[in-house]
């Protein structure tokens, strides 16, 4: 904020320069011919008329109300871009339910059926196909919202508008995919011979969380990757070693509870792989909506020694695969502190999200 | 009313000459934990001091590189001030040469999402897309997306959608250059409609005339420095035309048109 370096000669006659001919004439040394420079000092001016400077951070609270204020935006824009998404293939909106399901077959026949993963889970399908679809939810808005910054530049660039509305419009694309996901997956599993009971309502509760959770990381992302284009290089391969560290297609608890499990013997990673945020959401969808696998959580039935120690031995076996109810593990997070954890990874991340994105508002479509 | 006090703006530019490009020469830059060497620094704007106030409409001229552009971004708060400042009343609306918004959505949807994103209400929004369509002059292309429309047509569109609002800062990059006879002049009077309201209206344009017909001020640039800034439009004009080796022809048309 200097003022002193102004080097301008206000009160110079006009037409000095005439008649001085050919190309580049533009010395440095010479002052600028320049008319436009009132005296005295331009800051004091500014302030006099009560301008504001540009191309700085605005204040946090009027940021808020600015964003508030765009919601209409924000719903208009992630409606527009869920339509215009799938506008040139020729099944249109139907691959917003092909994509998922094609994913799950895919992990179905290679995990389920080749690798045999399948034990120690009731209802393999169900749990399968639910990891899946709420991992998606996640999966998807981090990839996105990494893009966020430079796939709307031109429109950066044109229009005056807090940013921040831009990766909340992504997370809400991703949560209009959600709720059509959310249908076929009820489909999925009543087939599959789940019934419909009071507790998919917690459902609703659960994906609040969850996308308030992605709506955080969401703004770190979009940050990240506005100015630095390695980020949606590497993304997919950290999100996809999250996918497997996370209980998705396999049962955390089945590897930490069972003798041969590979988490057997590493209690303090077992416990803190379950109360990851991907695997806390997770774990609350498929404890509402699969009644089997609610009835065989590790601590649904009181302690039986003999009965757990069976599971431990034979997660394959189909007659004890629902025993894991008997045992009362210390290293598994029960359902209500991972309803605990599900809250506090949300809150904890929308506030440091909002704030980290806010920060670098005035540096968005720069370059 | 804009000020701008002793800007400079530098631009950090990635991937010059020096660097291969090669994963190889990645590997060997990390491995040195040198920086990335093909970061240059582009100093487009070198101590620029002005003052426009409303109702103004301000021409920027100037050579190819001269800095135009990143007077306006820089005005608009798009970027940065790496020293100086630049001081505003409100939202100004940068009007650029790309053709679309988004150029994957219909030109009725870019209306909507504009108007949106610009602050209007619902009620608004739906009061002025009929003008906005009716102004653009796209006419059925309207239901198409934008990127099937040809560059003056997206240009016109989003004119007609930034112009739609009355800001306070209306800054125009070559954006009414590729606009045919009849949206050129549809175009200057709604600048003028927009200077009337109180609003500051920035121009860059290689048309001379354009800026000749719209503008009070001129500001013209090279190297990123002021050569020569005032209201004294036809003379500035000319004598960038004369340090462009071409013939001067504004002061003439002045003189003739106040006989």
């Amino acid at each position: 904020m200097s003022n002193h370096g102004r080097l301008s000669a206000p009160g110079r006659l006009s037409g000095a320069a005439e008649g001085d001919g050919g190309a580049g004439t533009a010395t440095e040394e010479r002052p600028a011919d320049n008319h436009l420079v009132p005296p005295g000092s331009l800051r004091d001016l500014a302030l006099q008329h009560g301008l504001k400077q540009t191309a700085i951070v605005p204040p946090l609270r009027s940021y808020v109300v600015d964003i508030w204020q765009r919601r209409h935006f924000i719903s208009g824009f992630a409606t527009a871009s869920n339509i215009a998404m799938y506008t040139e293939a020729r099944l249109g909106q139907l691959w917003q339910v092909l994509t998922p399901l094609l994913n799950a077959g895919v992990y179905y026949l290679i995990f389920g059926l080749l690798l045999g993963t399948s034990r120690g889970v009731p209802d393999y399908v169900s749990f399968l196909v639910t990891g899946v679809f709420v991992f998606n939810f996640t999966q998807r808005t981090f990839i996105t919202c990494s893009t966020v910054i430079r796939e709307t530049l031109p429109l950066i660039r044109a229009l005056p508008f807090p940013r921040g509305c831009l990766p909340l419009g992504y997370v809400l694309i991703e949560l209009q995919q959600l709720v059509l996901s959310i249908a076929v997956l009820f489909v999925i599993v009543v087939i599959a011979g789940e019934p419909v009971t009071p507790y998919w309502l917690f459902i609703i509760p659960v994906l609040i969380l969850q996308s308030i959770f992605n709506v955080g990381c969401g703004f770190i992302l979009a940050r990240w990757g506005a100015s630095i284009d390695d980020v949606s290089q590497l993304l997919p391969f950290i999100v996809r070693t999250w996918m497997y560290t996370s209980g998705v297609i396999f049962s955390l608890q089945t590897l930490t509870l069972t003798f041969t499990g590979k988490l057997h013997r590493y209690p303090t990673l077992a416990y803190l792989l379950q109360i990851n945020p991907a695997a806390v959401y997770i774990t609350l969808v498929r404890w509402a909506l699969l009644a089997e696998y609610r009835d065989a959580l590790p601590g649904a039935k009181p302690f039986n020694h003999a009965r757990c120690v069976l599971y431990r031995t034979f997660p394959g076996n189909p007659k004890y695969v629902s025993y894991s109810a008997y045992c009362h593990p210390s290293t598994l997070p029960s359902i209500p502190s991972l309803w605990v954890w599900g809250a506090g990874w949300a809150v904890v991340a929308v506030i440091i999200g909002f704030l980290f994105f806010w920060r670098a508002e005035a540096r968005y479509g720069r370059g | 009313m804009v000020v701008v006090e002793d800007l400079h703006v530098v631009y950090r530019v990635y991937g010059s000459n020096s660097d291969r490009g090669t994963a190889a020469s990645a590997l060997l830059r990390l491995i040195k934990r040198q920086r990335r060497p093909s970061i240059r620094e582009v100093h487009a704007i070198r101590g620029m001091s002005f003052v426009a106030y409303r109702g103004d409409a301000v021409g920027v001229i100037g050579r190819n590189g001269s800095g135009k552009s990143t007077l306006l971004r820089a005005v608009a708060g798009l970027l940065p001030a790496e020293q100086g400042a630049v001081y505003t009343d409100g939202n100004a609306a940068l009007l650029g040469v790309n053709a679309a918004l988004l150029e994957d959505l219909t030109g009725e949807r870019n209306v909507v999402l504009g108007c949106l994103a610009m602050g209007m209400t619902k009620q608004e929004t739906m009061d002025a897309k009929p003008r906005i369509v009716d102004f653009s002059g796209v006419g059925d292309f309207i239901n198409l997306p934008m990127k099937a429309y040809s560059t003056g047509m997206g240009s016109r569109l989003r004119f007609a959608i930034a112009s739609a609002k009355s800001h306070d800062i209306l800054l125009v990059d070559e954006a009414l250059a590729t606009g045919d006879a009849e949206f050129q002049r549809k175009s200057h009077d709604r600048i003028d409609e927009l200077r009337q309201q109180a609003g500051t209206v920035f121009l860059v344009a290689h048309q001379l005339s354009e800026i000749y017909e719209t503008c009070n001020r001129v500001i013209w640039l090279e190297k990123g420095k002021i050569v020569k800034a005032g209201d004294d439009v036809p003379g500035i004009l000319d004598d960038y035309l004369v340090a462009a080796g071409s013939e001067p022809r504004f002061r003439e048309l002045a003189a003739a048109r106040v006989e």
